[in-house]
């Protein structure tokens, strides 16, 4: 018996080659001590490479190690978001952690390992590749979030972070158990098959919803959100731009591939679970976020609100549902990474908080970070041409496909809400007095990784069927 | 009554008592030791099943290391004073009793009334699929790639766990 | 034998977890109620594996453990670094985590 092809390794090369970075990372920062750049530069090789190496593979998705992974198509795509998400997380992390004086290389090391796990959950062909890809990211990330263990905000996320995703880990499990126990297999493709008579069953049922609390809980959608402002806002900043996007995208990869892809849900109870949690998170989230004072508090509520609008189209369930999700998740890794890593700048390079006031007058200090904030504001408040309007644009109408006009409409109202709390940023930086500080100096590799995502920001607004044409023979395994 | 049969529920009361001592236990080493004594009892129920392999991990794995790293934390921070134990019981306790004992009831419901939706027995082959043989087969031909991802996951909680509780990082 | 027992006692041990979790303070005893859930869904796969033939469960149970065995790890790792600053693990005294 063969256990492992050769084209196995080559069509999964993406994967080994980032995995194999974090190792070389790891000697790296064993033996040479106190330079965690080698490790800096270990982990971005392998990054870039591994980027390269996915963009080869954008072709038809194809099953390996014994249909435990797809590599290619669906899968490759996704990478292309969390590998993009790690690249411009560690290029805005190595100035963070120097200012804070957590500079290490295991940092970088974690990074690689964790988008390994998120590359590992996209690609899932099978229920324990998603369970080990979820825990071999989660795990990563709870030692991220508690990076800076001295400062006891960030031991207190860490720990919030780790007891509420193990809980969620006991129902993603007993979940995979009970459609297991009903289906014979843990295969998606052969769950696929078999789902429009495992769908009268209802251990199956109680299966999937449990399998929707877990997913739930890792995106913080509501109600099972309240670790996500608790524990962006403790977290290293750098580490919750990776986190509300790299591993946010990843759990929607997962749920996409598994309540899209394998399910058939539209017309069953899951659709409307799904479309009820999509509302409250709409609405619970933009609410919330305009009492905010805190900018890192700000976008964690924010990105609650996007969880709603993104989850409309996994309730949808149809093609353009899938398409809508697979756009919108680019974008927002683009829009919230830059945002999240001006905030990380403003907070090294200024001494300031992160309260909305610190921002007052920016834009006179920082006449081009101004700018590069207010790309990503309007995107993420969803006004045209900015990518964020197409996100929301196609996800609504996959839900109105799908005959879910009311959430639509709910979709529309929350977002005219949220562009109040944006655009307050925005004033603040433009229209108000600050204190007249020195402008401090730019670190040139951070502030290119924020150009480069407010380009693509600005580029995929104006030309969105650069990507929508990708994605468009995903749908269905 | 089979001895199978006598075996579950004994095992089974041993394992709910257990659990029901553990989360009500104020000291942490004495839940500890109580939440051992369910892992044994789990470990029995699986022998019931004809899942050796498994239940010999389960002692070894569960009750011999992680449980003694458990026990080893909470001795290192010396958590056993009971004056610093008290825990105040709000209407929140109340409401995440409720809420857990309806879940209960629903599936307990699922569980006795929807018989049809339980796979059929085909127990008669379980003593063959438990044996370590037999699984030491599987492991490494068809889950050989979740087996090497589960190793890259342990490789990364060691790396966690250095970073975040060593005393001093040079 | 059949199966319903083996689940039963499955849900009843995994629901004793899931209180555990929600009414309990103690971060340590909250964690081992999280690991109290892992065994009992691990009860449910076993019994699942048994009656359908299939090593799969099995498998899965495998892999549980080793997952359980890194997040009691790095968990404990959290407890200890919190502990050292706020020399507390109770859930109470954290200022952000109340749920």
């Amino acid at each position: 018996m063969i256990v492992i092809r050769l084209e196995d390794l080559l069509y999964s090369a993406p994967l080994l080659v980032l995995t194999s970075s974090g190792l070389l990372a790891l000697i790296a920062e064993a033996a040479g001590r106190d330079k965690p750049v080698i490790s800096y530069y270990t982990s971005l090789i392998g990054v870039i490479t591994s980027l390269i190496l996915t963009f080869l593979n954008l072709g038809a998705g194809v099953p390996v190690f014994n249909n435990m992974i797809l590599q290619g198509g669906y899968a490759a795509y996704c990478n292309l978001i969390f590998l993009s998400s790690a690249l411009l997380s560690i290029v805005l992390s190595r100035s963070y952690l120097e200012r804070m004086q957590y500079h290490r290389g295991e940092f970088y090391v974690l990074i690689v390992f964790a988008t390994a796990g998120m590359m590992l959950m996209a690609a899932a062909l099978d229920l324990t590749i998603v369970f080990l890809g979820i825990e071999l990211m989660s795990i990563c990330l709870y030692v991220l979030a508690g990076f800076m263990r001295k400062k006891e905000l960030a031991n207190e996320a860490a720990l919030k972070y780790f007891l509420l995703g193990a809980f969620a880990t006991g129902f993603l499990l007993y979940g995979i158990a009970l459609i297991y126990g009903t289906s014979g297999t843990t295969n998606l493709v052969v769950i696929s098959r078999s789902f429009a008579q495992l769908s009268g069953n209802s251990l199956f049922l109680i299966g999937c919803g449990m399998l929707i609390v877990a997913f739930s809980f890792k995106i913080a959608a509501v109600p099972f959100h309240m670790w996500a402002p608790d524990v962006y806002e403790g977290a290293p900043t750098t580490v919750t731009a990776f986190m509300s996007t790299g591993a946010k995208a990843a759990a929607f990869a997962t749920f996409v591939a598994v309540f899209v892809r394998v399910f058939d849900i539209p017309g069953t109870a899951l659709s409307s679970v799904l479309a009820l949690i999509a509302a409250a998170s709409m609405i619970v989230g933009n609410v919330t976020a305009i009492a905010q004072n805190n900018v890192k508090r700000m976008l964690a509520y924010s990105s609650i609100a996007h969880t709603g609008y993104m989850l409309s189209g996994i309730a949808a369930g149809n093609a353009e549902g899938e398409q809508g999700i697979l756009f919108y998740l680019v974008a927002y890794t683009f829009m919230n990474i830059g945002a999240f890593g001006i905030v990380s700048w403003v907070e090294q390079q200024e001494d300031r908080k992160l309260k909305f006031d610190d921002y007052a007058g920016f834009s006179a200090r920082q006449p081009a970070v101004a700018v590069l904030m207010s790309v990503f504001m309007f995107s993420l408040a969803g006004i045209p041409p900015f990518a964020g309007f197409f996100g929301k644009y196609y996800v609504f109408l996959a839900a109105v496909k799908a005959d879910m006009t009311w959430l639509a409409i709910i979709g529309v109202m929350t977002s005219l809400v949220s562009v109040y709390y944006y655009l307050r940023l925005v004033v603040l930086m433009y229209f108000c007095e600050g204190e007249s500080d020195v402008a401090a100096k730019v670190p040139l590799a951070a502030i290119s990784a924020v150009t480069l995502a407010a380009v693509l920001v600005i580029l995929l607004g104006i030309y969105p069927s650069l990507l929508v044409d990708m994605t468009k023979g995903f749908f269905k395994i | 009554m089979t001895l199978q049969s006598f075996l579950f529920y004994l095992l089974a009361v041993i394992s709910v008592g257990s659990a029901l001592l553990m989360v009500t236990r104020r000291n942490p080493v004495i839940a500890a030791l109580y939440l051992i004594l369910n892992f044994f009892a789990l470990g029995g129920l699986y022998l019931t099943l004809h899942a050796q392999f498994i239940a010999f991990i389960q002692i070894l794995v569960y009750a011999g290391a992680i449980m003694v790293l458990f026990l080893f934390v909470i001795m290192l921070l010396n958590l056993g004073d009971v004056k610093q134990l008290t825990e105040r019981v709000s209407y929140k306790k109340i409401i995440a009793a409720g809420l857990s004992f309806a879940l209960l009831m629903e599936m307990l419901y699922i569980f006795v009334y929807a018989p049809s939706d339980l796979p059929t027995s085909r127990f008669e082959q379980a003593a063959t699929i438990g044996t370590v043989e037999y699984i030491g087969k599987q492991l490494y031909t068809t889950f050989l790639f979740p087996f090497e991802v589960a190793s890259v996951l342990l490789l990364a909680a060691i790396v966690g766990a250095v970073i975040l509780a060593k005393r001093r990082l040079n | 034998m059949d199966i319903q027992p083996y689940l039963l006692l499955s849900a009843i041990t995994f629901v004793i977890g899931v209180v555990g979790v929600l009414a309990r303070r103690n971060a340590i005893i909250v964690f081992m109620s999280i690991e109290l859930m892992l065994n009992s869904v691990n009860l449910s796969l076993v019994a699942f594996s048994a009656f359908l033939g299939d090593v799969t469960g099995q498998m899965l149970v495998f892999f549980v453990m080793t997952v359980a065995a890194a997040e009691a790890a790095v968990g404990l790792a959290i407890i200890i670094a919190l502990f050292r600053n706020k020399q507390t693990v109770n859930i109470d005294d954290i200022n952000i985590l109340k749920w």
